[in-house]
């Protein structure tokens, strides 16, 4: 499956109390209403930015502090379809893929802000149209791939009732 | 081929012999959620549509983020909580019982050579205490409630060694913010943390914790220390289950090799808004403060309020200053009133806060105004952490922040000597 969407660019180390302020995450399990504040510290006007089916670009570090997992969540909820970056916290690669958010891995240096990206997830190849670059992101293992093929953490424990790392893939 | 510390805890828990990059699945000893994780993991338990919580006596819901709650909508989370544990025969650590993780402490629930998750990033404070303990998401929580065990991918591990004696005025957060300052933010992600050496050995257990809960600082999986005497000697008359420390071995293979050696460490400070922005204190003394915060799961131990109390002890915080304290459990509460600990704070000017995370989050009481500068004992500074993106902090030991607090700017603890009340 490819998708397509612009890419929003953001430096290393972006914070999970960037990523949704604890000021609103504390208060409510309305992710809705917290997609309105993502990344309002860092960038303030990011939300009213992100359209549906954008990625998040970012440095070294995506998602350090906080294991708050509306981090991701509300980042789904803004519309962004996956974040690509140098390196990930792995609370927050943990929470990614267990909602379902494609977390990849790859060298995002020569992604700019506003470039169009194609991003084949089956594949993890990832095509920055604008400016012409062709990456590969790192794989993930197997137990999270499969996590992923059920669309998140909650829809694989109901569908299988435990964990396993040697499932067959659906 | 020997094995590190997380390779045998690991590897115990999940039945198998794993190494650094294998998958494991291990079993929980127990596992750990809070005010901010538990309605999101309960949300995500109900839809898991299990048969149940597998191992109810291995849980335990804390209220310590958003405690007392300011606001109704919080109120609505924490009923959730409550309901939630009465229904499955969970343990829940109401308003006042204390920060997560120290409550975890205070009642044994977690042992050395277990396996423990927690729904809040610091979880790995108990690798002090020679457990596998790392903090995970609301949903990872909700998987480990059902079934009793996590996945995991064992980490490579870091060897940190850190010899020589504290000098005066420097402390295990000084100890801590050095080592995440040299290391940085993303310099042990994905790895385990083994901290040794005499400095750590002569270190008393709060101030041991205080550096494990650093560990997720620097990116870690697991802050590990050894056992010795004085990790039996918290636990003897804690818990009548038996355990077993786990050491590593000595041909275990180590992904990196740290030294550090302490004996000219000075105080140190975390700038805004990263806490790997580490100077010596006298590189920002004179910074003027208008808020102090004494707490935390980081520092919110007796001996942390027994050093600020002996630096406050007859003096007085300045004008235009508020301290926050805020003890990080009701045991360790009730243990300073007994020491007189409360009233010397108290008398110099400080604010006493019911045990819980208190200012740290930035949820509740504590928000700093537009411009102002907070010194805390916390573990995070970024823009916007207690409640204020146009606020600024600054991270320091308790002994720092007492200082600082009678001088209204930042201050070298070094200047007052520390006389026990």
């Amino acid at each position: 499956m490819v998708i397509k969407g612009t890419a929003h660019k953001f430096g290393d180390d972006v914070n999970t109390d960037y990523i949704i302020a604890g000021r609103y995450k504390f208060k409510t399990l309305d992710m809705d209403e917290l997609a309105c504040h993502v990344m309002e510290d860092l960038d303030p006007e990011f939300s009213n930015r992100c359209q549906e089916g954008d990625f998040i670009v970012a440095g070294k570090n995506f998602g350090c502090g906080s294991s708050r997992e509306q981090a991701p969540l509300a980042l789904k909820h803004a519309g962004v379809a996956a974040v690509l970056a140098q390196s990930f916290a792995r609370i927050y690669f943990r929470n990614s893929i267990n909602n379902g958010l494609p977390a990849l891995v790859c060298d995002t240096s020569g992604i700019k802000d506003g470039d169009e990206l194609e991003i084949d997830l089956e594949n993890g190849k990832i095509r920055d149209v604008t400016g012409g670059i062709e990456l590969q992101s790192s794989p993930m293992p197997k137990v999270m791939l499969d996590i992923l093929a059920e669309g998140g953490l909650v829809e694989y424990m109901r569908k299988h009732g435990s964990l396993s790392l040697e499932r067959e893939s659906a | 081929m020997g094995k590190t510390i997380s390779e045998k805890i690991l590897s115990s828990h999940a039945g198998t012999e794993a190494s650094a990059g294998e998958m494991v699945i291990a079993e929980l000893d127990y596992m750990m959620a809070q005010d901010g994780t538990a309605p999101l993991a309960i949300r995500g338990f109900e839809g898991m549509k299990g048969a149940g919580v597998a191992f109810p006596e291995r849980v335990a819901l804390c209220i310590d983020h958003n405690a007392p709650s300011p606001l109704r909508s919080v109120s609505e989370l924490h009923s959730i909580m409550r309901d939630f544990a009465g229904r499955y025969g969970l343990e829940l650590n109401d308003v006042g019982e204390g920060v997560c993780h120290q409550v975890m402490l205070d009642k044994a629930h977690v042992l050395p050579g277990n396996v423990v998750i927690g729904a809040d990033s610091h979880t790995c404070t108990y690798g002090a205490v020679n457990a596998f303990a790392t903090g995970v998401g609301s949903t990872d929580f909700a998987a480990g409630m059902l079934s009793g065990s996590l996945w995991f991918r064992v980490p490579e591990t870091i060897k940190v060694t850190v010899n020589g004696t504290l000098p005066e005025g420097a402390y295990a957060k000084d100890v801590a913010l050095m080592m995440v300052g040299s290391i940085t933010a993303d310099g042990a992600t994905y790895m385990a943390l083994e901290i040794g050496g005499e400095t750590i050995a002569a270190l008393e257990l709060d101030g041991r914790l205080t550096i494990s809960n650093l560990a997720v600082e620097m990116g870690a999986k697991v802050g590990l220390m050894e056992a010795d005497d004085k990790t039996l000697a918290f636990f003897k008359d804690r818990t009548k289950t038996k355990f077993k420390p786990v050491s590593a071995d000595e041909d275990a293979n180590y992904a990196n090799a740290l030294e550090f050696d302490v004996s000219g460490l000075e105080p140190q400070v975390a700038r805004p808004h990263q806490v790997d922005n580490v100077v010596a204190v006298g590189e920002v003394e004179g910074t003027p403060i208008a808020e102090g915060l004494i707490g935390t799961c980081t520092n919110g131990r007796l001996e942390d309020l027994r050093v600020a109390a002996g630096i406050l002890n007859g003096g007085k915080v300045a004008p235009g200053v508020r301290l926050i304290v805020a003890p990080a459990s009701r045991e360790v509460m009730l243990q300073a009133l007994r020491e007189g600990l409360i009233e010397t704070l108290t008398e110099a000017g400080a604010s006493v806060m019911c045990p819980g995370c208190a200012s740290c989050v930035g949820t509740h009481q504590g928000v700093p105004g537009d411009g102002e500068n907070v010194i805390s004992t916390a573990n995070r500074n970024f823009k916007g952490r207690m409640g204020n993106p146009e606020a600024f902090i600054y991270l320091a030991s308790p002994a720092t922040v007492a200082a600082s607090c009678i001088e209204g700017k930042i201050t070298d603890p070094r200047r007052y000597p520390v006389s026990p009340p």
